[in-house]
């Protein structure tokens, strides 16, 4: 149809989709490792990756003024948003969920949407409810310039960093001290108690862990799509959320998984039926996986202990 | 039984009303819309407007020697909002509401604003049924409506951009559909041209790279988008990043300066429709100077429409006598009022007479007016 070659229009089609994947990736890794941890569903990470785009804002407009290259604003901006999210992160697990970690699940849920609520209010307040152009902080590579109309330089950075950012997880979670720790409070958080492990500590480290992540997702994000408000949180969360759950919540490589499936579920739809229908499509997959699979893709079905 | 009690606290609040209004009282004007929020940008010049407005009147002696008084409502373009604002300014004893600034919200107050007997006026909700359905006979505007603006995007398209295949974006919001909707039967019926694509995005998804490709591969000359300048500065950027590089035509939702400063320069070139220039009217440059002493900037979106909105509505009442609804709306619909757009009035549907559009591209950073 439309003498343009079906192939090529697939590949497009494909690196769309992977680029919104590695988007919602990038979210879903905290979302997956919190909930892996501690079982709570982290509303409030969306704001997180909200404020870390912010900050990355701020950080990158006073650097610009310094005069400082590209490449270094990138990871001097990225580095701040990270270690404020990060800070974000903790106090929020301190203040929110800590007090209510003997309550009933439902309660840190509440409190985890009355964060939420908050954070975004926060920064309405301190910060300004307009949309906020984002610089393009990523470089535009030379040797992409042929693909152009196929992949852009920031899809390749979100791709690369999301799978970076999940090998790495993987890594420590298997082979430090630390990932070891996380294991055995997310398996047995009393028995790990009585072991020595601290896992008061573990929880914040995961959280530090989690939000750094979101802000370094905001920052990469927020360059791409070159505007930001403090709305963003909330679609790209839901739909980060949505992902993490379709791949099984809990399990690392099933968020990134579950973001792939989503985001290239998302743009076939749009290709080759209509973007009206996008969603739709994404939901109905996401009914039909929980039916077969209720765990999610690679999730573990757990016995609820008594 | 909440709707009893609804219904018997509007009663009671109309009873209210009338009381305060026999004793002599202000003339109370409900301003309402976005005046904070994502959307603030539009709601607040409205605010402004009306201000500056009634200061003047109120110097003077206010209307027929009585003051006027503004009562504010933000409701932040969100329609849930809009029904409890619109409670309030009728319980509060309001016959007469500048606002709202969004068709949903809008939309979403009519039926209080109705049932109340309250006129309302907007300077810039532009679904055309809002008017042309006749379910909100109390209803004015002092903006063309959509379809009215996508005939203009759609006979600039075809005529000067001269497109033949062109593909039809829309926001699957009230506004932007609405338009859309328009936009293709006009194209449709002028037999000149194809919409080779006619589909609505998701509002705030990360990335619109797959529509994109999708109008690359229909070969689409021309782009037309309904919708609000976030979706649409995602968009073009995604189109010129694909160096894609056709016309993107969008409408008065996109003629806000925020797009400019978002799209960066990926928006230069970029078409879109506004209300018609009025920066050699006396009366707009009246009111702009007066504005920027006060706030030190230019107005944004829909000053002159909120101006106007103003003008027609005071002068109503001063011609009426009074806030009852029937003679105000026999003056709106009657006496020639001047403003910023020249004379104008409304039609038996609440349309106004003697407004129109134009089209505005981005050039170095500017909206300039090409037609």
């Amino acid at each position: 149809m439309y003498c343009y070659a079906p192939m090529e229009y697939f590949i497009e089609l494909t690196f769309s989709g992977l680029t919104r994947g590695s988007i919602y990736a990038l979210i879903a890794l905290g979302y997956t490792m919190v909930y892996g941890i501690i079982g709570l569903i982290n509303f409030a990470h969306g704001e997180i990756y909200m404020i870390g785009a912010f900050t990355a804002l701020i950080a990158s407009s006073v650097l610009t003024y310094l005069g400082l290259p590209l490449p270094a604003i990138l990871i001097l901006a990225a580095l701040a948003a990270i270690i404020w999210s990060a800070a974000y992160g903790y106090t929020m697990e301190k203040i929110a969920y800590r007090p209510l970690r003997d309550a009933p699940r439902l309660s840190p849920l509440i409190s985890a949407i009355g964060m939420s609520i908050f954070l975004q209010n926060y920064v309405q307040l301190a910060q300004t409810a307009d949309y906020l152009p984002f610089p393009a902080l990523i470089p535009e590579f030379d040797f992409l310039e042929p693909y152009a109309g196929i992949v852009g330089s920031t899809d390749l950075v979100i791709l690369v960093v999301s799978a970076l950012g999940m090998i790495g997880l993987m890594l420590l979670i298997k082979y430090t001290r630390t990932g070891k720790a996380m294991r055995a409070t997310a398996q047995d958080k009393k028995m790990a108690l009585l072991l020595g492990i601290n896992v008061d500590r573990i929880i914040s480290i995961t959280f530090i862990i989690g939000s750094g992540l979101a802000a370094l997702g905001g920052v990469l994000i927020a360059s791409h799509i070159g505007q930001i408000n403090l709305y963003i949180g909330f679609i790209a969360g839901i739909k980060a959320f949505t992902a993490a759950v379709l791949g099984g919540i809990g399990s690392i490589p099933g968020a990134v998984l579950g973001s792939y499936i989503l985001g290239l579920t998302e743009a076939f739809a749009t290709g080759y039926v209509s973007s009206d229908y996008e969603d739709v499509f994404a939901f109905s997959l996401l009914v039909l996986i929980l039916i077969f699979r209720p765990a999610g893709l690679l999730g573990k079905a757990t016995i609820e202990k008594v | 039984m909440l709707k009893t009690f609804k219904i018997v606290s509007i009663c009671a609040a109309v009873a209210f009303a009338t009381a305060l209004a026999f004793a002599g009282e202000p003339i109370k004007i409900g301003v309402a819309g976005a005046h904070s929020g994502d959307l603030a940008s539009y709601g607040l010049p409205t605010l402004k407007a009306a201000q500056l407005i009634v200061k003047d009147i109120n110097a003077n002696g206010g209307i027929n020697g009585s003051e006027i008084e503004l009562l504010i409502e933000d409701e932040a373009c969100k329609p849930e909002i809009a029904t409890s604002t619109a409670t309030k300014l009728v319980s509060s004893g309001v016959k007469v509401v500048i606002g709202h600034i969004c068709s949903g919200a809008t939309k979403a107050a009519l039926p209080i604003y109705r049932d109340a007997k309250v006129i309302a006026i907007s300077p810039s909700a532009t679904t055309p049924d809002l008017t042309q359905s006749g379910d909100y006979p109390n209803f004015y505007r002092t903006i063309g409506s959509d379809a009215v603006q996508a005939r203009y995007v759609v006979d600039f398209t075809l005529h000067t951009l001269k497109a033949k295949k062109i593909a039809v974006i829309h926001d699957k919001a009230d506004y932007g559909k609405g338009l859309a909707e328009y936009a293709l039967k006009f194209i449709k019926d002028s037999g000149e041209a194809k919409v080779v694509l006619f589909e609505g995005v998701t509002q705030g998804a990360p990335d619109y790279s797959a529509i994109v490709q999708k109008i690359k591969r229909f070969r689409a000359d021309a782009v037309i988008f309904g919708g609000y300048h976030p979706e649409a500065s995602k968009i073009v950027s995604r189109m010129r990043q694909k160096r894609l590089s056709i016309p993107f035509i969008s409408d008065d939702g996109v003629k806000d300066d925020t797009f400019i400063k978002v799209a960066g320069k990926y928006a230069e070139g970029v078409y879109a429709t506004g209300p018609a220039d009025v920066s050699q009217s006396p009366i707009g440059i009246e009111y702009r100077e007066k504005f920027k002493q006060s706030e030190g900037k230019e107005p944004g979106a829909f000053f002159d429409n909120a101006v106007t909105a103003t003008l027609a509505l005071t002068n109503a009442i001063a011609k009426a006598g009074s806030t009852d609804p029937k003679a105000v709306a026999t003056a709106l619909h009657n006496e020639e009022v001047d403003t910023p757009f020249g004379k104008i009035k409304f039609d038996d549907k609440g349309d106004p007479i003697g407004i129109g559009f134009s089209i505005y591209q981005v050039q170095e950073g500017k909206y300039v007016q090409v037609q």
